[in-house]
């Protein structure tokens, strides 16, 4: 989606050849379509129902909040306190279900947001109001969060058995034939697609790539430069705690140490992965999109081929690298077509 | 030591902005965090009289000398305008080749330890290489070999613990010249000063401060920039290996998950003692003191009963505290 990224070249009167080179994502559809094709051979069964399942199942937590943490990439921040927030507002979301079962799922869901939006708003408050940069702000928050798990939590853990059904159902069917997609995937797909379109059609959302392209620039032409910040982080703050619920959903237990601890790693490589430049003011849903299902696809491939988990860090870490390697290069042989 | 000295330095004005700050302003954080480091110990003193224990704050000591070492070559790498993630997986690295290497393999453990500087400067010249050669940002090459070195880690030795000889356990039991005083902790201290006069009292220290505060000028002033942030990856590299080879002696023996998110409370160290996360300001001494602060109220607070799980809420409030205070007293002077 090269319209939501102002550095992406003027692609309407080139050949149609440099118009496909041009796609911003291209380098990271190629790096999942060669990871496809490759464990496709080596194990055939990877082309089945069960593991576009096993993926389906595993991204949509992930995308929710690289959502959120896009846009406060774009607006050259960043948020390193995602798997705290994600963690504490699925801790409260747990013990609300479990003490007042009455509230349902989306009573919960209303609980889980609302705790991510008031830690967001904190974090939004530290950057935009009080001026203090954003990895330490959030660096502040990321173990402020962790450490009020434990104290709300008592440290004991919730369980799945202690939890409504229905709550779980979310991972488990869906609206459509054979319950192939679950709930959650079209939660993800919702929380998605409303970020293409607030960043694309939205004056605000504009407003984020003009803030974070060139930050004096956009206060001179009068955009609201704090305020478009705040929004950011608020923003990822409630994308956190929806995804706290889905955390809650499709885990058997909710563990005061285990609660999206190291998420932020996760959520910042689907984010750079995608293509979004941590210098600000560029970055596209659809990239990041992609991002979250190479992660995915990856993480299910490896054990369809039966490799330990131990290796999923070493190729975690591989794969960032490789990405944003490819995606300098890429962007630096486009540059020089420009010319 | 070395930090109040910075605008009044030899070499004149530094490359600082504002160099009508007087030397007490320009101090503001080193200040404000030995404050807190102030108010920390007299208040761990007096509600907890077994933190006076000589005996006690010593044996703890040493448990802080392994980041203490990563906080200093943070320092560096944060002046000049970086930032490497991947310390404390290099830490844990290191420490498994050597123990796989000779648990395993049956490589002597004598060429082990002589082995280990240079493997972790190798891991430090991959990021180095990355950010310097490639231009890539620190931040997502760092992120990137933070979960590689890990995972590299976790591939060699699994969910193992692997066992080092009992001559080599132990170095943070050896006292110096019969004070309480244990010989990590002197390590330390030479590294600090080492460094802290290379960063304050030589030209490389200018560079890198030069570096930190406009990286294009630095260049155009003939700093050789990609020479040095190469050099200073590499630096953290060596030093976290040397932090490898103090934890392993501690405690015996070698997990794939030393150190595992030390990164973030080195980080949070260096910032705390009034280093920019941006670059071009932070002092060897302001670092030294906030690592002193977090000692300081880590111990206090587990001698008061406070589980560590709950402690990461103050050091993390601690941190935001500190930088509202520091950022107020700057805008109180505009």
């Amino acid at each position: 989606m090269t319209i939501l990224d102002h550095r992406a070249p003027n692609t309407a009167a080139q050949p149609p050849i440099r118009r496909v080179l041009a796609v911003r994502e291209l380098p990271i559809l190629l790096i999942l379509a060669a990871i496809i094709i490759a464990t496709g051979i080596a194990q055939p069964r990877f082309f089945s129902a069960s593991s576009l399942r096993s993926i389906l199942l595993w991204i949509p937590l992930l995308t929710v909040v690289a959502m959120g943490q896009m846009m406060v990439i774009i607006t050259r921040g960043i948020d390193v306190s995602v798997g705290s927030m994600i963690g504490l507002s699925g801790m409260i979301v747990a013990m609300a279900l479990r003490d007042y079962p009455g509230i349902g799922v989306a009573g919960g869901a209303v609980v889980g947001m609302g705790v991510g939006a008031a830690l967001g708003t904190f974090n939004g408050l530290l950057v935009a109001a009080l001026d203090i940069p954003p990895i330490v702000a959030t660096l502040g928050t990321l173990g402020m969060y962790r450490g009020l798990v434990f104290i709300v939590s008592g440290g004991r853990q919730v369980y799945a058995y202690e939890l409504p059904d229905s709550l779980q159902r979310l991972s488990i069917s869906g609206p459509f034939a054979q319950q192939v997609v679950p709930w959650v995937v079209i939660v993800a797909v919702v929380a998605a697609v409303a970020t293409y379109a607030f960043l694309g059609f939205a004056r605000t959302g504009r407003n984020i790539y003009a803030v974070g392209g060139n930050p004096p620039a956009a206060a001179l032409r009068g955009l609201p430069v704090r305020r478009v910040a705040f929004l950011a982080y608020l923003l990822t703050g409630t994308a956190a705690g929806l995804a706290g619920v889905l955390y809650c959903s499709r885990f058997p237990s909710v563990n005061p140490a285990e609660v999206g601890v190291g998420y932020e790693l996760l959520v910042i490589a689907a984010v750079v992965i995608g293509g979004t430049s941590v210098f600000g003011g560029s970055g596209s849903v659809v990239g990041v999109f992609l991002g979250c299902l190479l992660l995915g696809t990856i993480n299910v491939a490896l054990s369809v081929l039966h490799i330990p988990d131990a290796w999923q860090k070493t190729i975690y870490g591989l794969i960032i690298l490789i990405a944003v390697i490819v995606d300098d290069l890429v962007w630096r042989r486009l540059q020089h077509f420009g010319r | 030591m070395h930090g109040s000295h910075t605008t009044a330095s030899p070499q004149g004005p530094p490359p600082l902005a504002n160099t009508r700050d007087t030397l007490l302003l320009d101090s503001v954080p080193e200040i404000i965090a030995a404050a807190l480091l102030a108010a920390a110990v007299v208040s761990a003193w007096v509600l907890m009289p077994s933190f006076g224990d000589i005996g006690y704050l010593a044996d703890k000591s040493t448990v802080y000398v392994e980041s203490g070492l990563m906080v200093l070559a943070m320092t560096l790498i944060i002046v000049a305008g970086h930032i490497d993630l991947s310390c404390a997986s290099t830490l844990g690295l290191v420490g498994t080749l050597i123990a796989f290497c000779h648990v395993r393999l049956g490589i002597p453990l004598e060429t082990m330890l002589v082995l280990a500087v240079p493997l972790g400067a190798a891991l430090g010249a991959i990021n180095g290489a990355a950010v310097a050669g490639l231009g890539l940002p620190s931040l997502v090459v760092t992120l990137a070999t933070m979960a590689l070195y890990r995972g590299v880690a976790q591939v060699l030795i699994g969910d193992h613990s692997l066992s080092l000889p009992q001559w080599f356990v132990g170095i943070d039991r050896i006292t110096v010249a019969g004070t309480p005083l244990r010989l990590p902790l002197l390590v330390l201290l030479a590294a600090a000063i080492v460094l802290g006069l290379l960063l304050h009292r030589t030209v490389l220290g200018r560079w890198i401060v030069a570096m930190g505060t406009n990286s294009e000028a630095a260049r155009y002033s003939g700093v050789p920039v990609g020479g040095v942030t190469f050099l200073l990856f590499v630096l953290s590299g060596a030093v976290s290996a040397l932090g490898a080879v103090l934890m392993l002696s501690r405690l015996s023996v070698a997990r794939y998950d030393h150190g595992a998110g030390l990164e973030l409370s080195v980080v949070t160290a260096v910032v705390l003692g009034g280093a920019s996360i941006y670059g071009g300001r932070g002092t060897i001494f302001g670092s030294m003191l906030a690592m002193l602060l977090v000692a300081v109220v880590q111990t206090g607070m587990g001698l008061g009963g406070i589980r560590e799980d709950n402690q990461v809420t103050a050091i993390g409030a601690l941190l935001v505290v500190a930088v509202i205070m520091s950022n107020l007293t700057s805008r109180l002077r505009r």
